[in-house]
Formats: structure tokens, C-alpha cells, sequence
């Protein structure tokens, strides 16, 4: 790969199609990052035992059931839905509509970062988020979740969960580069017959276009994502909820004049 | 402005028990500035006693509110001020982003304090003086102070809702309705306090009747803007959210009710009239207003609950 140089901008594609779900990428994150996981727990949810993304899990293998309900040809059958999910990194993030504090910027590659000197722990992106991936750090009470190894990226290196992951479903690169492999790789699939197969957040249909985006083999519900229809920011709500906060006020008002200016006799 | 069905994959937002504390003293504080200056602007001299109760309610409302937010913050209390300074290295500025209700209303709570806190000293100095005084905020500079702070007060009694709704939260989200109901609320539940108070103030007694007919006002205006409230999230599809806080949504209503029943109470007392109110209503008033106020307290917890 390229030298990686600031000012272009990087992401992740990840091709579900050719996930294996062996946690490499969440071992590698783990390690790199210094994250010390959550207490182990057996969840009784398939080989997932991780559970979802939050703040000692940048990476988060999700295994979908999605076995038949009748019975398939030898080699047709797909008992899971494989899923290495992260930080989505999205040009519109709404994280980064509603930080309070500035915390998360937008770093020199174009992904979404939250600086923990900065941040105070209010948990308004945790609220915001549609993705679920922020978690609140008890130790240092601040939102942590995916930096797309920054730190990293700043020493030329490509992210750790991508240099681990053993099929190349995980891919780093510049952005534009990612989106062209994706569009060959879709037109492969379709081509066999993997007519399932799609592409979400390639486009700016979804949050302006995500950095780290997928290639699924069902529909964005089915992973947990919300499709464009439903992927929306908070500040769709600004102005409906200040006008009728708004109008509300004007009514109160005119209410507690009328109650106040009428006269008690006696 | 009906908002189209949405489906949530949010995780929960981890907002508690502060909050909730919070969006209390702060309706109730934005609340009580406003209804004091209605009660100046509309009132004649006779309700001045029950408006300088209501900046004192609104003083001490509001006192609890940056602790609350502070307690409640992760990061704990080095790091409040980051609400409103930029302390990104190479990016210090002022932090305000008025798409962000927590950034306005963080700053709507700075600035509000300065004008409750002189509201509350003014009334304190007048309070102590045994000779009639003129205000020292008196003349039209007075009154547009007290105009000012009221929208303030209403900004911050309001924004709390607004602030959950510009999230992607079930519930929450899904509805527009939640700044103006907790307006209501706050008025009501700030009505509701003062008019309790004025049972230790004499001559503060001239305007409980009237206090009670705002009230009967404010609740009406909370009862539409429930319907409104559920009207919005069942059409989102999130409004079976709500049924296991079903206990909390009754006690609301319950201190809807209250109100309403305080205002017909009003009306049965009218000719009466000033201390002979309190003496009829006294005891009735005081259950009324604590009615009222646990049904402001217990709707914030529904709202907020909800979405856990």
C-alpha cells in the first residue's frame, strides 16, 4: 500500500461475504490499543461472546443466525451472518453533531476522533449514536470507541484489526481506492448469482457516505443497521422541538397573563 | 409535523438519576422566574410579595443544577467548563454550537444564573428594608431585565426536552413534543411551589387564587401536549415503550388532575378573597402543590425512562 498521508481521506471496507468470524481483528484491536476487555461472560449467543461494541470493544465479530427454514443444497448453506462491526467513522456523524465540548474532531485522515482530554463524559454521543458503538470508560470517564488506529496512521501504519484480519475481509486504504474495489467485488457476486449481496454506506445515501463501510449479504436490518431510510441525524429534531417549545411558551404566557390580571373582589 | 416511523439500533443512553434531578430544579427554576415576572408584569402591587417568592424559588432551583450536571458528568468536576471553552490544543475558543441543545443550554444555564441570582438579591434587599423602597432594578431597565431573564427562564425550563428529542433515542426522537411539555410542567410544578409558600408569607396570600388559575392553565396545556406526545411516538411506532412506566404516566396525570382541581378550588373560594383563601384552602393547597410537584418529577422520569 501507499505511503498514508494526511489530508487524504482513509476508511475500512469490510466484505462480510468473506468473513470467517475468527476474532483475529478484535484480538489485534484489543492488543494495540491497550483495551483490557470486559469480564469474560458466557452470553449463549452462537461463538459471540464479545456482545456489542462499546468502550473495551472496538471491534465486534457479530455472528447472525441465519440458517434456512427448509433445507439446502450441500455447499448453499450459510448458518451465520458474519460481521466485523466498528466505528462507522461517517461523514455526518451525529456523535460529533451533538458533542457539547468539541471533543470529536475530524482528524487529518478524514475519520472520526475523540480527543479524551477534551472530552468530559456527558454521554450525549452515546445517546447519539445509531450505530451503538460508543461506551462510556468507567476508569476515565470519558466515550471512548474506534480511533481507526490513529496513532498508527500517524506512524504510516495501517490499522491493526485490517493487518490481522487472515481473508482480507477487513480492507484500509484511501477512501476512493476501497469504493472502487467494492464496486468489483459487488459486480463479481451479482455476476455468480449472489444477487443478496449489497453494498451500504458506499454512497451518501447513509450518513453522507461512511468511511468504514460493508459489503452485506442481507439487508442492513438484519446486521442491525439502520438502512437510509432511517438513518438520520439529531438535529432533524432542533427544529420541531424549539418551535414547540416555542409555541408552548407563547401559550403559557398568554395564559399567566390572563390568570394574573384578573381582579379578586371582595 | 409528524415524523415517519423509525427504526433505532441506538444503544441506551445511560442517563439517570441526576439527569432527572436536573430537569426537575430546572423546570422548576425556569418556571418559577417566569411565573414571578408574569406576576409583575399582569399583577399590581398586591402580588409582588408572591413574585419575589418566585425568584427566591427560582434562586434556590437553581442552585442544585450545575451540581447535578456536574456530579452526573463522567469526568466528574475538572472538566464542566469544557461545556463552554474549546480546549482542543490549537483550537481554543468559546464552545458553543447552537445545533446542540446540551452546548445552548449549557450556556442558557450560565447566563441564566446571573440573572436569578440579581432577581433573588433585589428581592432580598427589598425584603429587608422595614421603609417602603423603590426597586433598584425599578423603570423600564427593571422590567426588561426581568423580561429577558423570563425568556431565559423559558429557554431553560424547555430545552431539557428539546435535548432529548435531537438524539437518536427511541421515544425521545420520535416525538417534537417533549420541549413544550416540559415547559408546561415547569410552569405548573413552579406555580404549584409558590403557591405552597405562600401559606409562610402572609401577605403573599392575595394572589394564591390567581396562582391556582394559572395553574389550572398550565395543566390544561401539559394534558394537550401529552396527547400530542403520544399521538407522535405511536405513530413512530415506540409508544409501547411507555407501558411498563405506566405507574410513573399515572402519578403525572395525577398532578395534572391536582391542578385542576386547584383551579375549580379557586373559584369556590373567590369571594373570599386575600388571608381569608389560605385560611379555607390551606391545607388542601399544600396537598395540591406537593400532587403537582411529584406529577413534574414523575413525568421527567417516564420521559426518561423510557428510552432505558
Amino acid at each position: 500500500m501507499a505511503a498514508i498521508k494526511p489530508g487524504e481521506s482513509y476508511g475500512f471496507f469490510t466484505d462480510t461475504s468473506i468473513c470467517i468470524g475468527c476474532k483475529a481483528c478484535e484480538v489485534a484491536c484489543k492488543e494495540w490499543n491497550q483495551l483490557e476487555g470486559n469480564q469474560a461472560a458466557f452470553l449463549a449467543d452462537s461463538y459471540d461472546n464479545t456482545g456489542q461494541l462499546d468502550a473495551q470493544n472496538w471491534r465486534h465479530v457479530k455472528f447472525i443466525d441465519n440458517v434456512p427454514e427448509n433445507s439446502t443444497a450441500a455447499g448453499n448453506g450459510t448458518a451465520f451472518l458474519m460481521m466485523s462491526d466498528v466505528c462507522k467513522h461517517c461523514k455526518h456523524a451525529s456523535c460529533m453533531e451533538v458533542c457539547p465540548t468539541g471533543a470529536i474532531i475530524r482528524t487529518e485522515f478524514d475519520t472520526v476522533f475523540i480527543q479524551q482530554d477534551v472530552c468530559n463524559g456527558c454521554r450525549n454521543c452515546v445517546a447519539a449514536c445509531p450505530y451503538s458503538v460508543i461506551g462510556m470508560n468507567q476508569a476515565t470517564g470519558t466515550a471512548h470507541k474506534c480511533t481507526l488506529c490513529y496513532d498508527r496512521l500517524q506512524g504510516g501504519l495501517q490499522p491493526a484489526c485490517a493487518k490481522a484480519c487472515p481473508t482480507q475481509s477487513i480492507q484500509f486504504g484511501p477512501l476512493a481506492e476501497l469504493q472502487q474495489a467494492a464496486d468489483v467485488r459487488l459486480a463479481a457476486l451479482h455476476s455468480q448469482g449472489v444477487t443478496q449481496a449489497q453494498l451500504y454506506g458506499r454512497n451518501d445515501t447513509v450518513y453522507g457516505g461512511l468511511n468504514a463501510f460493508f459489503l452485506l449479504m442481507d439487508k442492513p436490518e438484519a446486521y442491525g443497521l439502520p438502512n437510509s431510510a432511517n438513518a438520520v441525524l439529531p438535529s432533524r429534531n432542533d427544529l420541531g422541538g424549539y418551535l414547540g417549545a416555542l409555541a408552548t411558551a407563547v401559550v403559557g404566557v398568554i395564559a399567566g397573563l390572563i390568570a394574573f390580571r384578573r381582579r379578586v373582589t371582595g | 409535523m409528524l415524523l415517519a416511523a423509525a427504526e433505532h439500533f441506538v444503544r441506551a443512553p445511560q442517563w439517570t438519576w441526576y439527569i432527572l434531578g436536573y430537569f426537575f430544579f430546572a423546570g422548576l427554576s425556569g418556571g418559577a422566574y417566569a411565573v414571578a415576572t408574569l406576576l409583575r408584569l399582569a399583577g399590581d402591587q398586591r402580588d409582588e410579595a408572591a413574585a419575589r417568592i418566585g425568584f427566591y424559588v427560582s434562586f434556590v432551583a437553581l442552585l442544585f443544577c450545575p451540581v447535578l450536571l456536574t456530579v452526573d458528568l463522567g469526568a466528574g468536576w475538572s472538566r464542566f467548563w469544557h461545556m463552554l471553552v474549546n480546549v482542543t490544543p490549537g483550537d481554543q475558543s468559546l464552545s458553543f454550537k447552537y445545533w446542540s441543545p446540551m452546548s445552548v443550554g449549557a450556556w442558557a444555564l450560565f447566563v441564566f444564573g446571573l440573572f436569578a441570582t440579581v432577581s433573588a438579591l433585589e428581592s432580598y434587599v427589598l425584603d429587608r428594608r422595614r421603609e417602603p423602597l423603590s426597586r433598584p432594578l425599578g423603570g423600564p431597565v427593571g422590567l426588561l431585565f426581568n423580561i429577558i431573564g423570563a425568556v431565559l427562564a423559558l429557554f431553560l425550563a424547555s430545552y431539557t426536552g428539546v435535548l432529548l428529542s435531537v438524539s437518536n433515542q427511541p421515544v425521545w426522537s420520535d416525538t417534537w413534543a417533549l420541549g413544550g411539555l416540559f415547559l408546561a410542567s415547569g410552569l405548573g410544578g413552579a406555580t404549584a411551589l409558590i403557591a405552597w409558600l405562600t401559606r409562610y408569607r402572609s401577605e403573599a396570600a392575595f394572589s394564591l387564587a390567581r396562582l391556582h388559575a394559572a395553574g389550572g392553565y398550565f395543566a390544561i396545556l401539559e394534558l394537550i401536549l401529552l396527547v400530542v406526545f403520544f399521538v407522535t411516538i405511536s405513530i413512530a411506532g415506540t409508544a409501547g415503550r411507555t407501558v411498563a412506566l405506566l405507574p410513573l404516566w399515572a402519578l403525572a396525570l395525577v398532578g395534572v388532575a391536582a391542578a385542576l382541581v386547584g383551579a375549580r378550588g379557586r373559584a369556590r373560594v373567590e369571594p373570599g378573597g386575600g388571608a381569608a383563601v389560605v385560611a379555607r384552602t390551606g391545607t388542601n393547597a399544600v396537598i395540591i402543590s406537593l400532587l403537582v410537584l411529584a406529577g413534574v418529577l414523575a413525568l421527567r422520569a417516564a420521559v426518561i425512562f423510557s428510552a432505558q
